[in-house]
This record gives C-alpha cells, structure tokens and sequence, in this order.
C-alpha cells in the first residue's frame, strides 16, 4: 500500500478528480469513521453532545463554505436559514412525521427561503449581497421572535425525540449516530458536487461572473442554486439541532451564530470541505473549552464566570483577526502544507 | 395631526443620530471601500468611554465628551495602520470579517468592563420639557438634534472648504488621480477613520443622553446604519443623511400607526424590509454611484 505519492504522476484527467488519491486515505478515514462510531461507549454524556454539536456545525459549514468559499457570494444569514430548518422540524415533528422525512424536508424549507432570499444577487454582488443576506437574517429572527411569543407571552417550540422503528433515539447516545451519519453524507455530497459540472460552473462564477456568464454559464440561476443547496445544509443542520436540544428557540439563531458560521469557514479555509470540519470544530470547541477554563478559574476567582461571556467574544474576534492577518488561507492549508513536506521526507525534494 | 407631528419630530431627532452615525460609515466605505462592521461597537465604546470619564474621573460633561471625541480620532489612525492597512487589496470577505472580529473583541472589552447592564449618562440639560403647541420637546432632544445638526454642518463644510476635507473627496473619487496630484492616500485613509470614529461617538452620545447607556442597546445602532446608508447610496454623504433622517422618521411612523393596528412591534424590522426593496428595485440607493462594469 502506498502512504502518499511523493510528486505528480498522475496520467488521466480522472486521477485529478478522484476524491481518494490512493486507498491510506479511504483506510485513514474508514478507521476515523469507526472511532468516531465507539465514541458514546465510553465517553461521558457531555462529550458525546459536544460532538454532535460539532457534527451539525459540520453540516452548516460545508453548506456556508458551497456559497461563500466556493461561489464567493458572502452571506450573514446562514443562521437564520438554520433557524428556519430548526422551526420548519418542531412543526413536522409534532405533527407525528419521522425524523428521517422532517430533516430532509426542513431542508428543502430553507432551500427556498435561500433562493428567496438570493434574488438580490441578480442586480447586486459584493458588499451589497452581504446586506442583502443581512436582511434577511434580521427579517427572519424578527419571524422567529413572532412565532415565539404567538398568543401572548413566551412559549418555546418543543421537539419530541426522535424514534426509528420504536426505538426512541435518545439525545445522549443514539441521536448522535444520526448526526454522523448525516454529517458523513454531506460532506461526501459536497466533495462530489465540485467533481460535477454544478460545482465547475460554481468556481468559475467565483473567479470571474463576466467570464463564466461568457462561457455560457447562466450566472444568475447558478448563484440561486448555490444559495438554494447552501440553505439546504443550514436547514438540515437546523432540523438536527432542533432533535439534539429538543427545544427550539429564536435566541439561538441570532446574526451572531452567522458570524460564527463564517468564523468556522474563514478559521478552516474558503473553499475547502476539509476546511469546514476543520473550522466548525476549532469554533464549536472553543466556547466548551473557555467555559471549562472559566469553571477551574472560578475556585481561584469567584468572578470568571462572570468573565466568561466577555473572554467569549474578545477570543473569539481575536481569532478571526489573527486567522485573517497570519493564516489567511485557514487551517486546511497548513494541512496541506504539513502533508506535502511530509511527501518526501526525510529529503527535502 | 399633533400625534402625527409629534412622531415626525422623535423621527427627525432619532434620524439625525442615524446621520451621524451613518456619514463616519460612508466616509469609511468611500475612502477605503471597507464596509464597517464593529462601527455600532465603536461608537458604544466612545459612549461608555465619555462616561467612564465624567463619572469615574470626575470631569465635567462637556470637557469628558470633547477628550474623547480627541481619544477616538488618535484610535481610528491607529485601528487603521495596525489593522486595515495589512488588508489593502485584499478580498471583499476578509475585509468584511476583519471588521466583524474587530466588533467582537470591542464587545468583550466592553463585557469585561462594563458588564451587560444599564447605566444613566450623568444630565447636563434641565429635565423641563418644553412645550410648543401640542408637541412635547424635551431639552436633550432638541440638543440631540442642535449637536448632531451642528456636526452635520462642521462635516460639510470641512469637505467643502479645507484643503484635507478635498482631497479626501479627491481619493474617494478617483485614488490613481488623486495620487498623481500628490495626494497621499494613505494619509487620507487613515483621517477618514479617526473623523469617522468621531462621528460615531458624536452620535452615540447624543443617544445615550437621549435613553440609557448599554451596550447592546448601542452596538445595535451599528446595525441600523445599513438600511440608512443603503437607501441614501453607500458611497454618498448627503444620502447617508438623508438616508438616516428617513429611516428614523419611518421606524416612528410605523410604530405609532402600525403597531397599535396589528399587535407587534414592527419597529425593529421594517428598516431591513426596506433594505431588501431598495436592494432589488433600485441597488445604489438615492444618490449612490451606480457601477458599471466594462470589461
């Protein structure tokens, strides 16, 4: 078995678009995927939530990375198309709909909205379609603060867990399999859509719309697919966390998780699906990690948890700045960059 | 009708601080094409700076709000050369995301040292309202008003007059001719921050004498700034007054004869239902520059 081609000897255009180069990947990732499965035997319930947690961001970050990173419109309203999934899920699922019909489902609920919401991009791009995203992310968390307070006070939407063939999928163990295997299926589902004539026709828009629209790309219908399959992942990534907290609510939908999403793509890397798993762990993880740290701070002092939502935001900025100024190609590039020094070492070339 | 005239004037006055607000932000896109994210957090910054001063250390109102006024012009040169400056050229996200973090770590900052709660600028104004007709004008209002139309004139005449205020105009609107005239570029990015910055905390204090001081109440009008700038043109001063004056008297309007009509509180949203509109029907706004692409 081959560990890593130590140069370029590819021979057909196919090799180039082969998602597994040689078969260490597919053994690496099959051994990742059965330890990540072994996970809820022996870790506690917190850790296994904080890795479903980081699957859903999985699926909202790859979705946000297929518009922004690779379609290179910006959008600051990924959370609110998560929001809508989330909600579209609590109404199915209290109208009795299976989980594995209510996630897909809400996705396609978002999908329109997302479509909806990428008219703009018809007249406007740049800066203005970051606006028009805006928008759309304070118009639909207006929603979400409507719907909540529906009949006077306020009254959260509350999900059922979800069951499959009378099994209840408990949300400390067995819903977290869902979450693998849906995070495990988008991501594939991404990496093939760059081998598609969808995603090639994706890029070009990103590199240059005028040239793409030149060689025949309907630059307008493709930007609203991208918008469309990018809500998809936020709606599905929605419709889990509504299952995993089992409560849905506006404040969790708020622009500053949209923030987040990007944080999670600009940390990670545009553009890359690697990278989205990359970022979405790195800002899924820091805010556990910074509450953990705030809790032994607070046998020494009494005030770090008071500190804690404070720390939160300025490590948080701190981050993104510094990624942006010493990293700017994100975590994923230094991957590669580890990866291709290790080709031919112990030489140099 | 006096009800009508009564929420035109609360309109103007909260527009105004819009204005004020959202002409540091066109300067800021203008000059440099950076559209600025943390700008509500900067001017909540100022606000509880200036507040800090009169209370902590004592000092009189008007002096405490004139040295920060000076402390924001020195921290927009130097956000502008530590920062923005390493960015120059690059993509339009990484821009965009560096002004989002830069609100996220003033946002801490001023968690960690403010905390979320409200606190009441000290009064420098007697607390008489005065009464013309049937409108009701409280003093603080109208100095909202006076200061913010004050610092509106100062801008424009500034850009009218002084050779600095020219050649700002000079570099937004061609920076490879205004380059070649001698015009330092750089010079005028980093000046087109700092007045920005005090523009910004002009504006959020007016608001907190006006209401209370806290920062999420603050940092929100940072927000309210697009759909201002949006409709007025984001590349243009004049509009981002007008732009403010309109959503103002527009959020007050709709929340004294629509909300009470249908239950909720619209107030919040219809800024951004117009942003949208504006955005499909007439993208630069009303006195934005349309570009146009030649390739």
């Amino acid at each position: 078995m081959q560990f890593s081609a130590c140069g370029n000897y590819k021979t057909r255009y196919v090799d180039e678009a082969t998602i597994f180069p040689n078969d260490t990947g597919r053994v690496l990732v099959a051994v990742l995927l059965l330890f990540l499965a072994t996970l809820p035997l022996w870790l506690s319930p917190y850790l296994v939530f904080v890795f479903t947690l980081i699957g859903i961001f999985i699926v909202g970050a790859v979705g946000l990375n297929i518009l922004t990173g690779s379609t290179g419109q910006i959008s600051l309203g990924h959370s609110a198309f998560m929001g809508l999934g989330a909600y579209a899920t609590g109404l199915l699922a209290q109208a009795g709909l299976p989980f594995w019909l209510a996630i897909p489902v809400a996705g396609a609920v978002a999908a329109a909205a997302g479509a909806f919401f990428g008219i703009p991009s018809l007249r406007v791009k740049g800066l203005y379609l970051a606006l028009a995203t805006l928008a759309a992310q304070v118009i639909l968390q207006f929603a979400f603060n409507l719907f909540d307070s529906r009949g006077g006070g306020t009254s959260y939407l509350s999900v059922p867990q979800a069951t499959l063939g009378g099994l209840v999928l408990d949300r400390e163990r067995l819903f977290y399999y869902v979450v693998l295997v849906t995070a495990v299926l988008a991501v594939f589902a991404a990496l093939n859509l760059f081998r598609t004539r969808i995603g090639r026709a994706f890029t070009a828009i990103r590199d240059n719309d005028r040239a793409a629209a030149a060689m025949g790309i309907n630059v307008f219908a493709y930007k609203l697919l991208s918008f469309s399959i990018s809500a998809f992942y936020a709606g599905v990534a929605g419709a889990l966390w509504a299952y995993a907290s089992g409560v849905v609510s506006a404040e969790r939908f708020t622009l500053l998780l949209s923030v987040e999403y990007l944080a999670m793509i600009i940390v990670g890397g545009l553009g890359s699906v690697l990278g989205s798993i990359l970022g979405a762990t790195v800002i899924t993880v820091l805010p556990e990690g910074l509450r953990v740290a705030a809790d032994y701070m607070s046998q020494v002092l009494p005030q770090a948890t008071h500190l804690f939502l404070a720390m939160r935001f300025a490590v948080f900025g701190l981050i993104i700045v510094g990624f942006l100024m010493l990293e700017p190609q994100g975590l994923a590039d230094r991957w590669r960059v580890i990866k291709t020094y290790f080709n031919t070492w112990p030489f140099r070339y | 009708m006096d009800f009508l005239l009564q929420l035109l004037v609360n309109g103007l006055v909260i527009g105004s601080v819009y204005a004020l607000a959202a002409l540091g932000f066109v300067l800021i896109y203008k000059a440099s094409r950076v559209l600025n994210f943390a700008h509500g957090d900067f001017l909540a910054l100022g606000t509880f700076v200036a507040f800090a001063l009169a209370t902590s250390l004592r000092l009189p109102v008007i002096p405490a709000i004139i040295l920060t006024l000076l402390c924001f012009f020195v921290l927009g040169l130097i956000v502008e050369r530590v920062v923005l400056r390493p960015l120059i050229g690059k993509e339009v996200i990484a821009v965009i995301m560096v002004s989002i973090g830069l609100s996220s770590v003033i946002k801490g900052v001023m968690y960690l040292i403010w905390g979320p709660g409200y606190f009441l600028f000290p009064e420098f104004m007697p607390d008489v309202p005065i009464i013309i007709g049937d409108l009701y004008l409280s003093p603080v209002h109208l100095l909202g008003l006076a200061v913010s139309a004050a610092f509106l004139g100062l801008f424009s005449l500034f850009f009218k007059r002084s050779t600095l205020g020219v050649a700002m105009r000079a570099v937004a609107d061609d920076q490879q001719a205004a380059l070649s005239l001698g015009v330092s570029v750089r010079k005028i990015f980093a000046v087109s921050w700092g007045i920005a910055l005090v523009s910004a905390v002009a504006a959020g204090v007016v608001v907190g004498s006006i209401t209370s001081l806290s920062t999420e109440g603050l940092s929100t009008i940072g927000i309210l700034v697009f759909p201002a700038v949006i409709v007025g043109g984001l590349d243009s001063v004049p509009g981002a007054v007008v732009g403010g004056l309109l959503i103002g008297v527009l959020e007050n309007l709709t929340a004294g004869f629509i909300d009470p009509v249908l239950g909720v509180s619209l107030r919040s949203v219809v800024p951004f239902v117009v942003l949208v509109l504006i955005l499909m029907m007439k993208p630069y706004g009303l006195f934005g520059t349309v570009e146009i692409e030649r390739v």
